[in-house]
């Protein structure tokens, strides 16, 4: 009820937007190349409204444990944030977000409006109802890079043909990314030692989790039974699921490059960009980047969605929401800014920037796919997503996650099965401990 | 007989304030002095103790503000001296105390000795050896990493150079085998300079004239080593155990840059296991008693090994 007072008020106030008086927002966020472009463009909601923005970015791997402890003590810091898509449903169960479906009414914003996966992912909580927490600000998903320069050379693609009888080119699944990763292991090229990908395998934060799930859906994985919710067995360690995870291993067993055992997003792109591996896994936001870089960026660089696997063509969803913190003092000032940000002027505009805008109208205008090299490909992505849990316990169900799958495929300690097997326990575990099994 | 600094001492002293004073007894100024301190440590250290210890009995979250907070008696104890986990950060950790400590008591005190000596460029010498402990954990754990790069790392190179094997065959912080003792590795360096000053201070504190008494009794270089050198320097090697055993038991920051605890749970030593289980599970009640397993172990430990210190230096 205070919520709804509140939101009314709100949208009351941005009816007489002139009249209203200048505030102090800060919005907080990850540190990353996309929050510099957000700066840059909240330079116009600034001179719009006369409120002054402040930023709050740390980095990823300290993002996490910066901002839910910011939420979970209640502190002030944040009017606005956009965090990351597994914190929805603690956030708004914990009511540390407001929810929004009053104020998107007020002022005409419409959910059909975004990709339908940004919306799940990002603004709904319970998943598939429509209780919206956040507005989809920068949709994300795992994909590919790689070295077109390198796979255009002649002696090089004659090598590969003689050697597994097809063309080098994008592969058509994930047993052939697999083995063009292993064509380029160890290979000379310039003088020059080289690699085959770059993959995630960070154990601390959420790096492992968010590389192998590309591989454990697209053979078959499920977080749990579709027909019965928390029912784990069969669906998280099926035997198809355990080949998934199989494979990871032997990529990163036969080919990334020596001691890539801690490697996240920063990592990867540092090997990339420094010629060192052929592929490169990443989230999308990393795209304009490499467009960019006067080493490996414009034609020497190409994008791909994350292949197919033996049971299914899924790629790990990232991105984030944006939300307005309950415990904010700006609240009114906060909603304005995310009125100003659903603007399809402003999102478009925030595509230009290098910020990926989850609007459709954006992404489905017919000059959007050829707009940037990686465009096509950043929405071949966007429609086979798939995220991990977003329950108010998320953070448990991914260190678990984190902890079985790095012993297995990096530690190299017992088998596939018996990983997924450890993850139903835990999983079990934490979901009783939730009062939901 | 009055004192005539104490009578202008007086008179400087304002009326009010000695008036003030004046009826107040020693004991009660004495708790007036007393009284801030005893404030903060109750605010900042046995309130906290107390509250944590009441925290452990219950399934408290810190994230969920609307949640009941139920009392679980013991079950968290129990939970976690059950989890086999929890036993192998216990181990991990352990392992890496014994191994620290080992190679910094023997290499600092071979390092005291030698500075010990006279020698041209000695102080020189014992500034550059006390660099590694200036730094930051942050800083040493992020430069080692390169070091340990399989492709550029220099430490990879030193060893090829050696044995003749490729650099790239082998890699530090990967290998379930090697990364332990790359942690070990790096904590010896940075903190070997530490237990090097406390044995030269004891060195330094053993009068010449018992080395000149022990030479005219023609007592061997070995026998004062000894005989003499070690009982007189063994306080403070002992104390130097002590700061490095407390130290090295929280040890998070230099293994969270170096390794994140793996690779698996290889390197996950007890203060990190705590922090996650605390900071990003948000299981407040469950970290809660973890904590003070911790503190009971750590305390109980801590007050034998005072106990056996304050015997060797009463001999």
């Amino acid at each position: 009820m205070r919520t709804k007072l509140v939101l009314t008020a709100a949208a009351a106030a941005l009816m007489t937007a002139g009249a209203a008086k200048a505030e102090d927002l800060t919005l907080c966020w990850a540190a990353w190349d996309p929050a510099n472009a957000l700066v840059e463009l909240s330079k116009d909601f600034e001179a719009q409204s006369g409120n002054k923005m402040h930023f709050e970015f740390v980095p990823w791997p300290n993002f996490a444990d910066r901002m839910l402890n910011e939420l979970n003590s209640g502190g002030k810091l944040c009017d606005l944030m956009i965090g990351d898509s597994q914190w929805i449903g603690g956030a708004a169960e914990n009511g540390q977000y407001l929810k929004l479906n009053d104020f998107f009414d007020a002022n005409g914003i419409k959910m059909d409006d975004f990709i339908p996966a940004t919306v799940t992912g990002y603004a709904e909580w319970p998943k598939n109802t429509p209780n919206y927490w956040a507005l989809p600000a920068f949709g994300d998903v795992v994909g590919w890079t790689y070295r077109k320069d390198w796979f255009s050379r002649p002696e090089i693609q004659k090598e590969f043909k003689e050697k597994y009888g097809r063309d080098l080119g994008v592969p058509a699944n994930l047993d052939e990314l697999t083995q063009i990763a292993q064509f380029f292991q160890g290979r000379e090229i310039d003088g020059k030692k080289v690699y085959g990908a770059a993959i995630y395998t960070e154990r601390g934060s959420e790096g492992i989790t968010m590389g192998v799930t590309n591989w454990l859906y697209n053979y078959g994985f499920e977080y749990q039974n579709p027909e019965k919710p928390y029912d784990l067995q069969g669906f998280v360690n099926s035997p198809d699921a355990a080949k998934g995870l199989e494979a990871y291993k032997v990529l990163y067993d036969t080919a990334t490059p020596p001691g890539a055992s801690d490697w996240y997003m920063s990592q990867d792109i540092d090997a990339y960009k420094s010629g060192q591996v052929a592929l490169q896994m990443n989230f999308a936001f990393i795209w304009p980047g490499v467009n960019t870089d006067p080493n490996v960026g414009g034609d020497k660089t190409g994008y791909f969605a994350n292949p197919p696997g033996p049971k299914g063509h899924f790629a790990q969803l990232g991105g984030q929401g944006i939300s307005v913190v309950a415990n904010s003092d700006h609240q009114e000032a906060a909603l304005a800014y995310i009125k100003w940000f659903a603007q399809p002027e402003v999102q478009k505009k925030w595509w230009a920037m290098g910020g990926y805008s989850a609007l459709r109208a954006v992404v489905e205008d017919p000059g959007f796919a050829t707009s940037q090299p990686y465009a096509q490909t950043f929405l071949d992505s966007m429609a086979i997503v798939k995220d991990f849990w977003a329950e108010p316990s998320y953070a448990s169900l991914l260190q678990a996650m984190q902890k079985r799958v790095h012993d297995y495929v990096v530690a190299g300690n017992g088998t596939a099965q018996e990983a997924l097997d450890g993850l139903v326990k835990d999983w079990t575990e934490v979901f009783q401990d939730e009062g939901k099994l | 007989m009055t004192n005539p600094a104490l009578g202008r001492l007086a008179k400087a002293t304002p009326p009010g304030l000695a008036h003030r004073l004046r009826g107040l007894s020693d004991r009660t100024i004495a708790w007036i002095f007393v009284a801030p301190t005893i404030f903060l440590l109750l605010a900042i250290n046995i309130f906290p103790l107390i509250w944590t210890i009441r925290l452990s009995f219950t399934n408290f979250r810190v994230n969920r503000p609307n949640e009941a907070v139920k009392w679980v008696g013991l079950q968290n104890y129990s939970r976690i001296l059950n989890d086999a986990d929890i036993w192998a950060t216990m181990t991990n950790t352990a392992h890496f105390l014994f191994w620290t400590l080992f190679f910094q008591i023997l290499i600092g005190f071979a390092l005291a000795w030698l500075i010990n000596r006279k020698f041209k460029g000695n102080d020189l010498w014992t500034t550059i050896i006390v660099l590694p402990m200036m730094l930051s954990p942050a800083v040493v754990g992020n430069f080692w990493t390169f070091l340990y790069q399989p492709q550029i790392g220099l430490f990879n190179y030193a060893v090829a150079f050696v044995t003749g094997a490729d650099p790239a065959s082998f890699s530090m912080i990967a290998d379930v085998r090697l990364a332990p003792w790359a942690l070990i590795i790096v904590d010896t360096w940075m903190w070997t300079p530490f237990v090097m000053l406390i044995c030269l201070a004891g060195l330094r504190s053993i009068p010449e004239s018992i080395y000149e008494a022990a030479e005219c009794d023609r007592a061997s270089p070995w026998r004062q080593f000894w005989t003499l050198t070690i009982p007189m320097v063994l306080p403070f090697l002992m104390l130097a155990v002590l700061f490095r055993g407390i130290e090295n038991f929280k040890m998070f920051d230099l293994v969270v840059q170096l390794t994140g605890g793996g690779p698996g749970d290889t390197t996950l030593l007890t203060s990190i296991n705590l922090k996650r289980e605390a900071f990003e599970k948000w299981r407040t009640g469950y970290a809660s008693a973890y904590a003070v397993i911790l503190f009971v172990t750590i305390y109980g430990l801590a007050s034998i090994y005072v106990k056996a210190l304050n015997r060797v230096k009463q001999r």
